[in-house]
């Protein structure tokens, strides 16, 4: 009656934002997110001084540096995750376009650090690495045109993609940056998978792999160097890898001690490349454990999730990323442990980095955004009978 | 596939005539064979992404297991030898007939600095230098405070070394496991052997190769981890060795000659028991190879089996065993060896220039008569004579397996005229080396049958093709065995061992061409014991001169044969021979050959 009187309350049609955020959160993934995120601080610590000390820094640096990058890295994941896939969309393929276009002026604009590849921007207080923002906008163009062809009566999209694909592995092979290249093809080679390959092609393709890599073998000498290291049994003790494996052994079950861990001061790269290293010398077994468990429980939380997922946009993004994720964390450890040849390649938020921490959290927030629960249609599986 | 129609066309007609949107039913189709497809294509991302999953898991355990097996494993110094083990004891042995060893491996220690973990740079060079003298301050110093970071400063430590730049106590000197090889016997069998170096070389071990003699030639078999480093044993007899090697340095002093060489072989298995070649070298320390002048004047220089000579005299046996055997002559065949001698323009001359007169074939070996073989060589004929010398190995390097024995090619005459024919049938003009003739001389004295010389054991003799009649064989050994007893080579003599052979003495030729009128070669070559030959040696000295008469003697009677008899009588018991003292068989063969 008070209704016929007055008018109905104002009810707002739309769930406030971070209520909803919060509520439809897989909080699963972002905790672990954020275990890793601090697990790359504490590992920061320990790693970078003897750096810092070498470039003549304060002790802690890097370590500030990190934190720094770190904040702003989170502050991109939030933001991002609270977007709705098709904003998530739009801006990443703005994002998309305009990393593609650093990428093609690197090799007029770019610097190599002395690291015989050029793959940054120096900006004087910082680096960018436009490969490393480049990678989720891919995935987020490739899985919009793939899902595209799934439409009736849509564009050719998968063939555009691959197209796309193989022009963006074949700039970064000319950097040379063969890990990022593996990484572009591998995710796209997921998302394709996942949209329905045929069978009898994903085998054609792995072969073709196999085939381009000796391909690279051969005309890289970069690179068949870094196989060759790899391939020999006798690994040199006096190699990154060496020290790496060397360290491993050192730590044991619980590790040396914080603070107390040498491959620190013999590895150049022990504060990215090979931060694992570092992780299980000063702690041991134990932590390199949790922080595989938890990359494991990234992906896993995310595919299970997006195995609900009826939009075919959102399903081969969210796999994209997360399988991106959870590969470039596996090329990372794999290497420490010398099941993959050594290839730069940073272990996502724990190793340090500016490009690639952002870039991480950029996404993370994406792939956050895309494994929100949503409406999946249940009603409509449980009148037909197929709800399960 | 029947497909569902998007535009049905019997509800698009009822709604027309209800006067109801068809082109909504349309979409209504459309709408709902759109969401079919979303169903079907989800579904059939629910199982690969299942299998993605799976696969993820599984790889993100083997890292964590991987990593569980690293960190449990024990950890070992970077710079520590634990790959190094495994390379020890890779090479085999080497040993001798016997089972003595000849070769074998020790464990040492190289040492190896990294300039940029040093403390004291200066201290350290000065230090080094006081342990090793041959080391240089200044150039270590340099090295030091240079840009290098790592370098080896010795390949093989003493361990009273090892210890002393162990008290340096520098951690930027490092030792890095070594194994080398040794040869216990020094000097003994040095050219036989050769020698090893390290080939690639790691922090933690270095492959030790061959660089010459059988351990280059059996390189890799010694090498080969499917061998199981079983040893590798030669034909050579060690006590032989040492006894032969001793004898020819004092005879090679005596008569100072400037280099000897001898081979003993047993004719019935080709196997050489003992080759020396002098002045030799140590293995353990091989000298560096010469590098301006003759080559041949290194100790590294085979003289047994790379130095290739005018043998002189030796040869002519060969051309009465050839004239024999077509059947141009026997034994008793009377040859008139009178001078002057002219064949193709050139005179053929005797020694001292003598003239002997009618000889027997036996009398002329016994002799030595020039001019006597030179008939005889006309007689066979340039072809045949090739083809005889030929089957007899003397056109090609032996086979032996040692290295350099492929640098051992016979020098022929560039034309193989009648003059040649003449020269080579009493050893002018035609070089080989003092195994060729060993071999050669074996083919005589085990029958006619031909033999390949091994430095393997055999148990077992070898059956090569026969070169010549086991009579003709026996009646060369018969001749032999006289020059022995009455004509040049009677200082060879050994009694109860019946001692034959054929003495050379070949004038060395100039480098610029012609001969030296006081340089010689003298060879000789003998077989015992004469009445059931047994072994061959062929004893070889590089400008011999005996000076205990009035003028310097040069033949091989006064050098090589006197070495050779000391050699056979020092050597035979050790071979296992019984001197036979019976006169009884002593007039046997003075009888046959009258």
């Amino acid at each position: 009656m008070t209704e016929m009187v007055y008018g109905a309350l104002p009810v707002r049609d739309v769930e406030p934002i971070l209520p909803k955020w919060w509520r439809t959160l897989d909080k699963w993934t972002m905790s672990c997110i954020l275990m890793l995120f601090g697990i790359g601080l504490l590992l920061g610590l320990a790693a970078s001084p003897p750096l810092a000390e070498k470039n003549g820094f304060d002790h802690f640096h890097y370590v500030l540096r990190q934190s720094v990058f770190g904040g702003a890295a989170l502050i991109a994941m939030f933001t991002t995750s609270m977007m709705s896939p098709k904003l998530v969309r739009r801006l990443a393929v703005l994002g998309f376009l305009g990393a593609f276009l650093a990428l093609l002026m690197l090799p007029f604009f770019g610097t190599d650090f002395g690291k015989g590849a050029v793959r940054w921007y120096s900006l004087g207080f910082a680096s960018i690495q436009p490969s490393e923002f480049l990678k989720p906008g891919f995935v987020v163009v490739a899985a919009w045109l793939m899902a595209a062809s799934q439409e009736i009566n849509g564009p050719p999209g998968k063939l555009w993609s691959f197209m796309l694909t193989v022009t963006i592995a074949l700039i970064l092979v000319m950097q040379p940056d063969f890990g990022q290249a593996c990484l572009i093809l591998f995710a796209w080679g997921v998302m394709y998978f996942i949209a329905g390959a045929p069978m009898a092609l994903l085998v054609a393709m792995m072969c073709l792999v196999i085939v381009g890599g000796m391909v690279a073998y051969n005309s890289s000498e970069h690179f068949a160097r870094r196989i060759d290291g790899f391939l020999s049994t006798d690994v040199d003790p006096t190699t990154q890898l060496g020290y790496a494996s060397n360290a491993i052994r050192e730590g044991g079950f619980f590790g040396v001690g914080v603070g107390e861990g040498q491959v620190k001061w013999s590895l150049p790269d022990a504060h990215t490349d090979f931060i694992i290293a570092v992780a299980a010398e000063e702690y041991g077994l134990v932590l390199v454990l949790a922080i595989i468990v938890l990359y494991a429980i990234i992906v896993a939380r995310s595919f299970l999730r997006l195995m609900r997922e009826r939009d075919p946009f959102i399903r081969l993004a969210g796999t994209g990323l997360a399988a991106m994720f959870g590969v470039q964390a596996m090329i990372n450890m794999g290497v420490a442990v010398r099941l993959l040849p050594a290839k730069g390649m940073t272990l996502p938020f724990v190793s340090y980095g500016g490009s690639s921490l952002i870039a991480g959290g950029i996404a993370v927030g994406m792939l956050l955004a895309f494994t929100r629960s949503r409406p999946q249609g249940e009603i409509g599986d449980i009148l037909r009978g197929h709800y399960r | 596939m029947i497909r569902k129609p998007l535009r049905p066309l019997a509800t698009i007609i009822k709604a027309r005539a209800t006067g109801q949107n068809p082109d909504a039913i349309e979409k209504e189709n459309i709408r709902k064979r759109h969401e079919e497809m979303r169903d079907t294509s989800r579904v059939r991302a629910e199982g690969r992404l299942l299998v993605l999953g799976v696969a993820f898991l599984a790889a993100f355990s083997v890292i964590g297991i991987r990593m569980a097996g690293l960190a449990g494993s024990e950890a070992a110094e970077p710079r520590a030898s634990a790959s190094g083990a495994r390379i020890l004891a890779q090479r085999a042995d080497i040993v001798d007939r016997q089972g003595r060893i000849l070769a074998t491996n020790l464990e040492t220690f190289s040492l190896y600095a990294q300039p940029h973990h040093m403390i004291d740079k200066e201290r350290v060079a000065k230090e080094l230098v006081s342990i090793f003298p041959d080391l240089n301050e200044q150039r270590l110093l340099k090295d030091f405070t240079g840009k290098r970071k790592f370098l080896w400063v010795r390949k093989k430590l003493s361990p009273e070394q090892k210890q002393l730049v162990h008290d340096i106590g520098d951690p930027g000197l490092l030792f890095g496991p070594r194994e080398m090889r040794l040869y216990p016997n020094g000097k003994l069998a040095a050219h036989i052997l050769g020698g090893a170096g390290f080939g690639r070389e790691g922090v933690n071990a270095a492959e030790v190769i061959g660089v010459a003699g059988v351990e280059k030639t059996f390189d890799e078999a010694l090498r080969d981890p499917a061998n199981g480093g079983k040893a590798l044993t030669l034909s050579i007899d060690l006590t032989v060795q040492a006894a032969i090697e001793r004898v020819l340095y004092g005879g090679m002093k005596l008569l100072n000659a400037k280099g000897a060489a001898s081979v003993l072989m047993d004719v019935h298995t080709g196997e050489v028991l003992s080759l020396v070649s002098l002045p030799d070298f140590d293995p353990n320390d091989r000298p560096r190879p010469l590098v301006e002048g003759d080559a041949a004047d290194s100790p590294l220089f085979n003289r047994a089996l790379q130095g290739v000579y005018e043998l002189g005299s030796t040869y002519k046996i060969f051309t009465a065993a050839q004239a024999m055997e077509l059947g141009l002559v026997n034994a008793n065949t009377v040859i008139d060896t009178k001078g002057p001698m002219k064949v193709g323009g050139h005179r053929i001359g005797e020694f001292q220039n003598k003239n002997y007169g009618k000889l027997s074939v036996t009398d002329i070996i016994v002799k030595s008569s020039n001019r006597g073989t030179g008939r005889m060589a006309l007689e066979i004929g340039p072809k045949r004579q090739q083809e005889f010398l030929k089957t007899l190995g003397l056109f090609e390097p032996t086979p032996i397996e040692i290295v350099e024995a492929s640098g051992g090619q016979p020098l022929l005459p560039a034309k193989w005229t009648d003059l040649s024919a003449v020269t080579v049938s009493y050893g002018h003009g035609l070089s080989s080396t003092p195994l060729h003739l060993a071999s050669a001389y074996a083919s005589l004295a085990n029958g006619g049958l031909m033999v390949k010389p091994t430095i393997l054991k055999r148990t077992s003799p070898q059956e090569g093709p026969r070169v010549l009649s086991e009579r003709v064989a026996a009646e060369s050994v018969t001749m032999l065995r006289k020059v022995v007893t009455e004509g040049t080579a009677s200082f060879g003599e050994v009694p109860g061992y019946y001692v034959a052979g054929k003495t050379g003495t070949a004038d060395k030729p100039k480098p610029t061409g012609g001969y030296y009128d006081d340089k010689v070669i003298n060879t000789f070559a003998s077989v015992f014991p004469a009445h059931d030959p047994k072994y061959v040696l062929v004893v070889t000295l590089d400008e011999p001169v005996e000076t205990s008469g009035k003028k310097p003697r040069r033949t091989a009677g006064w050098t090589a044969v006197p070495v050779a008899a000391e050699i056979i009588e020092r050597v035979a018991p050790l071979l296992g021979l019984r001197p036979q003292v019976e006169p009884v068989e002593l007039t046997d063969i003075t009888l046959a050959s009258h």
